[in-house]
């Protein structure tokens, strides 16, 4: 049998339905492995995962090394700071360097589009795309889908609203894809400086009032505002948008059923979101964080092994019954 | 076979059943539910599903399927019977033995299959056998159990040969 999923997991544009479902199926046993008294299984011992992370990162980074080491590999972390990236080394310089210290998988955040495929079309490693650009960001999709899947009990006929700044943001293209590709709803809302022109050709409705979002969604995906765009002037300021754009107790409170509250996280209490509803009874921002780390095994234990030719050489030997 | 087990254990007291996804998970209910019908207690049983312990990932690639995983309690001081459909090779209960080490340390650990037919790649043996039978590597044994697929069978399937598939 050959990878289920390919080599790399650059995005999840490239997945079909079938193989996002196939990674979600895969989460619910690894869900199962944090909780055991001893939170490590033998699957990947021997491999060798480099996270190659060029972007700030606090959740994402741990989750993968979390995900990592409960698999049993081994991990090493480079960050661009005190590398020598710092000395002007390219990426693919990088990353040949590495595979020549023999490594077997790249797990990196870049901030350049695109980075995370260039890579895996030129190292023999897989490839996982933990954030490049505005491209994709598909393990937290995937852990967007897998919360929703835990919530509802099924993704198909749901309608979720992405709220905030989707023009930045990579977390809003994958969501867009897995939740359109598993039969979902998907709205966005936000000041129209921050959406994407022409996002409707992605199947996406857009909504420009937040209260109309809250009447629509069975669940809002919070954005992150990202400030440091803040001087670019796609908005006049934060406290206005949190005015017209913020999901507050007040507005959620009128919602005809029980809305369900997600955010990728890091939040900015008070500017996108209110602290009564990220902390409210419907909010399943922790759970998203706790699937993060079953999703990202998921994804790491389906890309490893399979190899055709190793299959080809051992052919003969028996299956374990 | 649920009466070999008892007197292996020597009583009810310490015996936990422990099978192995899938078929495995549905004998030892069924021998858990023989040994209650007997004995008038409650055994506690287990599955364990020991995909993530196998040892050949890197050949035959990831199982699509996990199965869950549930261990009754703590396996300290227990008398711990592994059930499962057919032993061959021995993998998946080194793989089984590997798994049920990290969830504790039971004071003894047997093993129970239906069909054990030989073959074996790893020094170990069956407690309780169901029956031996006598088969070479190309062949097939596959036990259905009445649960998942409908009746209860054993069958041996012998490869079709080359020549004749052409």
């Amino acid at each position: 049998m050959t990878a289920v999923l390919g080599k790399d997991l650059i995005g999840l544009a490239s997945l079909t339905p079938e193989q996002i479902r196939l990674i979600l199926d895969t989460a619910e046993p690894f869900k199962d492995v944090s909780e055991r008294p001893i939170k490590k299984v033998p699957a990947l011992r021997g491999k060798t995962i480099v996270n190659l992370f060029f972007e700030a990162s606090t959740r994402t980074r741990i989750s993968f090394e979390f995900a990592e080491k409960r698999l049993s590999a081994d991990t090493v972390n480079v960050a661009s700071t005190g590398s020598s990236v710092q000395k002007g080394e390219t990426l693919v310089d990088t990353a040949r360097n590495l595979e020549a210290m023999r490594i077997d998988m790249v797990v990196i955040r870049h901030p350049s589009s695109g980075a995370a495929e260039f890579l895996g079309n030129r190292i023999r490693s897989n490839v996982i795309n933990a954030g490049d650009g505005k491209h994709e960001h598909p393990t937290q999709a995937l852990l967007d889908l897998l919360t929703l899947r835990d919530k509802f009990g099924k993704i198909a006929g749901l309608k979720v609203c992405i709220v905030g700044d989707v023009l930045h943001s990579r977390v809003a293209r994958s969501n867009i894809w897995g939740l359109i590709k598993l039969g979902a709803e998907v709205a966005v809302c936000g000041p129209r400086t921050l959406l994407p022109r022409g996002i409707e050709q992605l199947g996406v409705r857009v909504i420009d009032h937040v209260e109309d979002a809250i009447q629509w969604a069975d669940a809002l995906n919070v954005l992150r505002l990202q400030l440091e765009r803040m001087e670019a002037g796609f908005i006049p300021s934060v406290r206005e948008y949190y005015r017209v754009f913020g999901v507050t107790a007040e507005r959620v409170a009128k919602a005809p059923r029980a809305l369900t509250i997600m955010h990728p996280g890091p939040m900015n209490r008070g500017v996108e979101i209110d602290s009564r509803v990220a902390d409210g009874p419907h909010s399943v921002i922790l759970a998203q964080v706790t699937n993060g780390v079953a999703v990202r095994m998921a994804v790491l234990y389906l890309l490893a092994g399979g190899k055709p030719e190793l299959a080809d050489a051992a052919k003969g030997a028996a299956v374990p019954d | 076979m649920a009466v070999e087990i008892l007197e292996l254990a020597r009583g009810t007291d310490d015996l936990a059943l422990i099978g192995i996804q899938r078929r495995g998970v549905e004998l030892a209910e069924r021998i858990a539910k023989l040994i209650e019908s007997q004995e008038g207690v409650v055994i506690p049983r287990g599955a364990l599903d020991i995909t993530l312990y196998r040892d050949d990932l890197e050949t035959v690639g990831p199982k699509p399927v996990i199965g869950p995983t549930h261990i009754p309690g703590d396996l300290a001081g227990k008398h711990v019977v592994i059930v499962d459909d057919v032993l061959y090779t021995g993998r998946t209960v080194r793989a089984a033995l590997d798994e049920l080490a990290d969830f504790g340390r039971p004071q003894r650990i047997s093993l129970c299959v239906l069909i054990d037919r030989g073959g074996r790649e790893l020094p170990i043996q069956a407690d309780v056998v169901g029956a031996t039978v006598k088969t070479s590597p190309g062949e097939r044994v596959d036990v259905l159990v009445e649960e998942l697929d409908g009746r209860d069978e054993v069958s041996l399937i012998r490869p079709v040969r080359a020549e004749a598939a052409t």
